[in-house]
């Protein structure tokens, strides 16, 4: 299952005035194209796309900032119908799963292709939303006709028709294929499946490694993965891209105290801590640098984090402009195994968790604005 | 330059210097060993541009002169040599080449021109002492295992060297600490060291300056300034940058009102930590120490793997208590007791604890506790 333009789509639910005009969500003037209505998508405007190029191509287009949370909870709305069908779920992102439907036939007394005309009928209704079913005998096939006649799209991809349908469909179509590799497969003259069909397993293995091995039985509808449910988080990160590059550290600095903040929201709302903290810093050249440090103590204080990750800032070589900033915490535990010692040489760092602690009590009575540091000002 | 030289002797200064080398480099005169022959002495100097390491050995020198090899390579070469064979160095400088000869054995080593060996700048140094090996061996080998490998809090990367008052008077001390842990050993102050500034000497030169100690009748010449310390024997003089930044007070951390007193055999007491910690989990290694009138009862409850117990009869006479630890931490502070028993000091299962031996102040480890 796959929603269609799912935050525009959400916001214009909310906004019926938008309706028939181009829709964009992203973060203002410097950031990208995060979402774009089908009416933009006709004039030009595609999903990571620079903002400024896409208000060139589509210059009344209303651009909204996104408003995650209300995603989310329509995510998971979304999330609670496709539980009725199956407890085997994988999520790909807030408008995107895997269903595995084997054996809910007997359960629900219908064929998985009516209950997913049924789930897609309640989410349009109930939620306002449309998505588009790719229906098949794997999540490779799945994935390929969900893609097939979006929005609004139902495509079936049957065990019988399989080799006739990828036949003359081009390489790129398989999830995973990005330019480097399209490009050497160009290279290998392989560009639609029935070229992919012509190699056999040892020389695409030589040619392109495990890639090779995957190709081979892509290119005859095979695909053994599983749908995985919940994988656990392996990390939990946050960066912004600034309005504008910048060298002043003391606005970096109130940047990264609210990207901290924000991981350890996040962490703590799940029970989670993580024993490795992360710095991101992309620079006006988009030279991306992470910085990593290992913590003897798991947390999931922003307040650690932010100290942690500020000592590999501050080791920086500050002579560049940033364009964003980002924190994160990584090698994820329960809270129970975090914050298990203090420091003898920062017998403050107590006290501060404790304070931070009862900061997050009336933050959750009175508001998230109830309670700020000043830091988070700058 | 042309010399010989016996192979042991070679071997051993040529060890010394392939280990300041630093393994992994980009300058390729810095993977070099200096080799400078004149009168009945062959110098090999190597440095990583933060120590430097100059080894004095006997050689009969045929002809002067001075080029630089691989170390690692020289030192490869050498410790394959067979024992007692005479090694002969020669130098073409023409066309570049070092040539070692032994026995049958000929290798041709390609060279760097010596100009281009970086000399680390003379200092000044304020003070200058002379301390047995025994000694500085104590003071450094007590407090390295508490060396800090954090690199934010880089001041805490090395041992901090310094003149203290202690109850006796003035006394030479080191301290390491990584904020979980703190080692203080202190030594009768040397003559002539009292003016000397306190310097945070690196973990890689500890370990360096460590294999100068190893005879027990040797006096090391130390000489301290602002920014570098030196240990010196007759033969090995080791240079080295000391950190540039504060070591924190560590006076506060070292509790002075805990009452708790556990006296407990430190050997027993680190065979059973290290037996119950068996069954806890690779990372967090929490041992629970259950004190009761002289009684201790260490557990450990991992939920993945399992639990373990183990009971101990100690010198306990104070209230019950429950206090948790790194087990890791505890076996590095047990291994520091050498003679009389473990003294540990407890106040709360929040606070520092303090250990040393028997009565014994001039070495004193906190550990801090953890939550279990």
């Amino acid at each position: 299952m796959d929603c269609d333009a799912f935050y525009a789509s959400v916001e214009k639910r909310d906004r019926p005035e938008l309706a028939d005009k181009p829709v964009i969500i992203g973060g203002g003037r410097r950031g990208v194209v995060s979402t774009a209505c089908y009416v933009a998508r006709i004039r030009g405007v595609k999903s990571a796309m620079p903002m400024f190029q896409a208000l060139k191509l589509c210059p009344d287009a209303v651009v909204i900032k996104p408003r995650m949370q209300v995603y989310v909870d329509v995510s998971r709305q979304i999330r609670a119908m496709m539980e009725e069908l199956t407890p085997a779920i994988e999520p790909l992102s807030l408008d995107e799963a895997f269903l595995d439907l084997r054996g809910t036939e007997r359960l629900h007394g219908v064929p998985p292709a009516v209950m997913l005309a049924r789930l897609v009928q309640r989410m349009k209704s109930e939620l306002g939303v449309t998505g588009s079913i790719g229906l098949s005998h794997n999540k490779f096939l799945a994935k390929i006709a969900s893609d097939l006649n979006k929005p609004n799209g139902f495509s079936v991809i049957g065990q019988a028709e399989t080799a006739a349908f990828l036949l003359d469909k081009p390489v790129r179509m398989i999830w995973g294929v990005g330019a480097t590799t399209q490009e050497h497969l160009d290279r290998a003259g392989i560009r639609s499946f029935s070229d992919l069909l012509r190699w056999d397993k040892e020389t695409l293995h030589a040619k392109f490694g495990s890639m090779g091995n995957r190709l081979w039985h892509l290119a005859r509808g095979q695909d053994s993965r599983c749908v995985r449910q919940d994988t656990a988080m392996k990390s939990i990160s946050n960066e912004t891209t600034f309005f504008e590059d910048t060298t002043d550290l003391d606005l970096l600095e109130g940047h990264l105290w609210r990207m901290c903040e924000k991981v350890s929201d996040r962490a703590k709302a799940k029970g989670l801590a993580g024993r490795v903290a992360t710095l991101k810093v992309k620079t006006a050249k988009h030279k991306i640098v992470t910085r990593r440090v290992t913590l003897r103590d798991a947390t999931q204080l922003a307040d650690t984090l932010f100290r942690n990750v500020k000592g590999l800032f501050d080791q920086l070589d500050h002579g560049v402009a940033y364009r964003l900033i980002g924190a994160g915490l990584s090698d994820l535990c329960s809270e129970v195994e975090a914050e298990r010692y203090q420091d003898l040489l920062d017998p403050n760092a107590a006290k501060r968790g404790a304070a931070e602690r009862a900061a997050d009590a009336i933050r959750k009575k009175f508001g998230p604005d109830a309670i700020v540091k000043g830091r988070s000002l700058r | 330059m042309k010399l010989s030289i016996e192979r042991s002797t070679l071997l051993k200064a040529v060890s010394q210097a392939q280990s300041v080398v630093e393994r992994r480099n980009t300058i390729p005169i810095l993977a070099n060993v200096l080799i400078e022959a004149e009168g009945e002495h062959v110098h090999f100097r190597a440095t990583d541009l933060d120590i430097e390491v100059v080894d004095k050995a006997l050689a009969q020198v045929e002809r002067a002169g001075a080029t630089t090899v691989s170390a690692v390579m020289l030192h490869e070469i050498v410790r394959k040599l067979p024992d007692g064979s005479l090694v002969t160095l020669t130098d073409d400088s023409a066309k570049g080449r070092l040539t070692v000869e032994a026995g049958r054995s000929n290798f041709s080593l390609a060279t760097l021109p010596k100009e281009d060996f970086p000399i680390m700048a003379t200092s000044e140094y304020a003070a200058n002492f002379s301390a047995p090996a025994p000694v500085l061996r104590r003071l450094f080998d007590k407090s390295k295992f508490a060396i800090s490998t954090e690199e934010t809090r880089y001041y805490l990367n090395g041992v901090y060297m310094h003149v203290a008052d202690s109850d006796g008077g003035q006394v030479l001390r080191c301290v390491a600490t990584d904020g979980h842990r703190l080692a203080r050993i202190d030594a009768a102050l040397p003559e002539g060291a009292s003016g000397m500034v306190g310097v945070i000497v690196p973990r890689k030169t500890v370990g360096e300056m460590r294999k100068l100690l190893d005879d027990d009748d040797m006096q090391i010449a130390v000489s301290v300034s602002e920014t570098k310390v030196r240990f010196a024997t007759p033969n090995i003089t080791l240079t080295s940058k000391v950190i540039d930044g504060t070591f924190p007070d560590y006076t506060r951390v070292i509790p002075q009102g805990n009452t708790r007193k556990l006296e407990v055999d430190a050997t027993e007491f680190a065979k059973a930590v290290d037996r119950v910690a068996t069954v806890s989990s690779e990372r967090s290694r929490a041992v629970k120490l259950s004190l009761d009138e002289d009684r201790l009862v260490l557990s450990v409850n991992s939920p993945d793997s399992g639990a373990a117990e183990e009971e101990l009869a100690v010198a306990y006479g104070d209230e019950r208590l429950e206090i948790g630890f790194n087990a890791k931490y505890l076996l590095e502070i047990a291994s520091q007791v050498d003679r009389e028993n473990a003294v540990f000091m407890f106040n709360s299962s929040g606070d520092p604890t303090l250990m040393r031996e028997g009565n014994d102040t001039s070495a004193v480890y906190v550990v801090m506790p953890m939550r279990v």
